[in-house]
């Protein structure tokens, strides 16, 4: 690209947007349903039932440790995706661009959504490009919007949800949200953490075509977090969870930072882990399968479906029970 | 992570449930906490479901937004809308609500209120903005206030003339005298503040243990901490007892921090004050020092602080007295809830609404 920043003219539609859309766009995202450039990406017929789904990303910095707001964009729509039992098919690139953008900044992103996309076996089918006046923006937004096809004939029950079912999740909780806590200036914290960002599709799908049934329902804690999440779930499940908390993964660096700042770690967003309701008697089994994917060598039972009210429980580490409500305010804005 | 780890090991705390149990009487033994910071421990850690029907725990007053009453908030939306002054505030002062409105509302309808995370930091603000008056709320008890007291000498040292502060500062020993002294609340025991004991020491607490025959107990914020606290409590209630102890030894000391005290008493003098809920308790309170009246907002502008205009239907006094628990309350959970809160115990993340709202009864 001749300019090392981002113009306006580059969202006018004129000669630099197409430049732009040719020397930085295709040459990131090649491949024959983008290629033409037509108004649509025309993705043919596809078998199979159909899952959509949309997001958008305002991560601030956009480059984090562990990932960066490409990665992220594609991961979030495939596993939207993929806990839906759909294997993503194609999505979109929505950038919304501030005047004045480092031309660098962009070509990272997007470098890594290439790499993310090739990652998960998903193609980027269609997208636009807006350039908005400096202050009206924060650098660079994404928004992304994806196809997928429910890959084994499995779907999200949550009415089949019942007491003795177990809750699993992949791995620890509350990379993301500290990773990018830390990446923020101003924070003089350091601590050695990385956001979990990644596709689930290669974890989950296969483990839906092994377990049908008996994996219940899905959802992947993103903002909110596993307390938010399992309170959502609760609440479509008609059913009461009860968390062990000496059981919940996380790791020491993330408790430290959680410790300092008054976090509590149930509700800090994550962005490569999934919560699963499964059937008790195939919970082992289930949880073994997990760990042995990279994406799941730390899965853990971590609690309970049990007679009583819809609700969120836990059992704490010192043997109490208390409730696990949805958090009033934002632990931190803008974390994805 | 190790020593807080220790603080929280289960085997430890089973051992200290089991001796709790075995010293409790048959009815529950009546304790309070004192403090806000205990109080959402107790409920985050599930302390009051592993003592039920041996201990009762009653919240106390110790959250000093709770305590802090609507005439306070009102002086405070006077000074930014009458007086044009920019208000600099601890953020969670910013949603209680005042007779009639709140410091947020009136945020949204232009009066300039800031929120600082040091006494400091509105110092500093003052003298980068020379042409305002810096007005901040000065609220908290006996830990927050050496903070406050720092803050007026330093605005003195340098000079910073347009810096005051509108004093809202409470001492927790006189609080619990008038506790103990009402008959309706009857309190068996108290586990004293972890923080406000490091600064006034557990000696403090010696007058109110000897006149009112309450067992006192200082302890940490760990949850083993708190149980070995009301095990220590409820063996005092056992053997007749009613002396001071101090659980949390690793900070507190019995004289307490002395550099503290000694800002304290520079910058401030005992005062009546009054406590929503609760009234005004003789001596409760702190204002500010006549050396440094230049930085007392209430002298400075003459809007001063009304006490007893409490919301009728709002039963946060009896909550802070220990009279009801919140569910007690027909507005808890209803009509007043975090996101909307009516009354000041539901606003704090310390209140004690707001913690059994949060981490409820299982």
């Amino acid at each position: 690209m001749r300019n090392d920043r981002i113009l306006l003219s580059h969202g006018e539609g004129g000669k630099r947007t197409r430049d732009l859309i040719a020397e930085v766009i295709a040459r990131h995202f090649d491949n024959p349903v983008l290629s033409p450039f037509l108004d649509a990406g025309l993705l043919g017929r596809i078998e199979g039932e159909i899952a959509f789904t949309t997001d958008g990303y305002v991560v601030t910095p956009p480059f984090f440790p562990g990932g960066d707001i490409g990665r992220l964009a594609v991961c979030g729509t495939v596993n939207d995706l993929a806990v839906c039992g759909a294997k993503a098919v194609a999505i979109s690139c929505g950038l919304i661009l501030e005047e004045g953008l480092p031309a660098d900044t962009l070509t990272r992103a997007l470098s890594s959504m290439r790499e993310a996309a090739a990652e998960a076996g998903v193609f980027v089918a269609c997208g636009d490009t807006k350039v908005v006046e400096t202050g009206k923006g924060d650098g660079i937004f994404i928004t992304t919007a994806g196809v997928g096809v429910l890959a084994a004939g499995w779907k999200p029950a949550p009415g089949k949800v019942r007491p003795g079912d177990r809750i699993l999740l992949t791995g620890t909780m509350g990379d993301h949200q500290i990773a990018v806590l830390i990446a923020r200036k101003g924070l003089s914290i350091e601590a050695p953490v990385r956001s979990d960002v990644a596709p689930l599709s290669g974890l989950l799908l296969p483990l839906v075509g092994r377990f049908g049934g008996k994996v219940r329902f899905m959802r992947d804690p993103t903002r909110g977090g596993v307390g938010v999440t399992l309170n959502e779930m609760a609440a479509a499940a008609g059913a009461r969870f009860v968390l062990e908390e000496a059981r919940l993964p996380v790791r020491e660096p993330v408790r430290g930072v959680c410790e300092i700042l008054g976090f509590d770690p149930l509700y800090l967003a994550n962005e490569g882990k999934a919560v699963l309701i499964v059937d008790g008697d195939a919970a082992e089994e289930i949880l073994a399968a997990l760990r042995e994917h990279i994406c799941g060598k730390e899965a853990a039972v971590i609690g309970e479906v049990t007679e009583g009210a819809p609700g969120v429980r836990m059992r704490t580490a010192v043997g109490g029970l208390r409730a696990v409500d949805y958090p009033v305010g934002d632990q931190l804005p803008r974390i994805c | 992570m190790r020593y807080i780890d220790d603080f929280r090991d289960p085997s430890a705390a089973k051992g200290l449930v089991v001796r709790i149990r075995r010293d409790a009487a048959e009815v529950p033994v009546r304790l309070m906490e004192v403090c806000g910071t205990h109080t959402v421990a107790i409920a985050r850690s599930g302390i009051r479901s592993l003592l039920s029907g041996a201990v009762t725990m009653l919240s106390g007053p110790g959250c000093p937004v709770c305590v802090t009453p609507d005439g306070y908030i009102d002086a405070a939306i006077a000074l930014g809308k009458e007086r044009g002054a920019l208000l600099a505030s601890f953020g969670d002062m910013l949603r209680v609500p005042g007779r009639s409105s709140s410091l947020e509302k009136e945020k949204g309808k232009g009066v300039d209120v800031r929120v600082v995370y040091s006494p400091l930091d509105a110092v500093a603000l003052a003298a980068a903005s020379p042409d305002r008056e810096v007005v901040f709320l000065g609220v908290g008890f006996e830990t927050t206030a050496p903070a406050i007291g720092g803050a007026i000498r330093t605005a003195a040292a340098r000079g910073v003339r347009n810096f005051s502060v509108l004093p809202s500062v409470r001492t927790i020993p006189e609080a619990m005298g008038a506790l103990a002294a009402d008959p309706e609340v009857r309190i068996e025991g108290f586990l004293c503040p972890a923080h406000v004991s490091a600064v006034i020491g557990s000696d403090a607490y010696r007058a109110v243990a000897e006149k009112h025959d309450i067992p006192c107990v200082v302890a940490g914020f760990e949850p083993l901490d708190i149980l070995m606290g009301i095990s220590m409590l409820v063996r005092q209630r056992k053997e007749g007892a009613a002396r001071v102890e101090n659980e949390y030894t690793r900070v507190a000391t019995a004289s307490g921090n002395r550099k503290a005290q000694e800002m304290l008493r520079e910058t401030f003098v005992p005062c009546d004050t009054g406590w929503r809920g609760i009234g005004v308790i003789p001596g409760s309170g702190l204002r500010i020092a006549e050396r440094y009246s230049a930085f007392d907002a209430e002298r400075k502008f003459g809007i001063p602080v009304v006490f007893g205009q409490e919301k009728s239907a709002c039963r946060c006094g009896d909550v802070l007295k220990g009279k009801i628990l919140p569910a007690d309350c027909s507005l808890f959970g209803k009509t007043c809830v975090p996101e909307e809160p009516y009354g000041p115990c539901m606003v704090s993340g310390e209140g004690t609404c707001a913690a059994h709202f949060r981490y409820g009864a299982p």
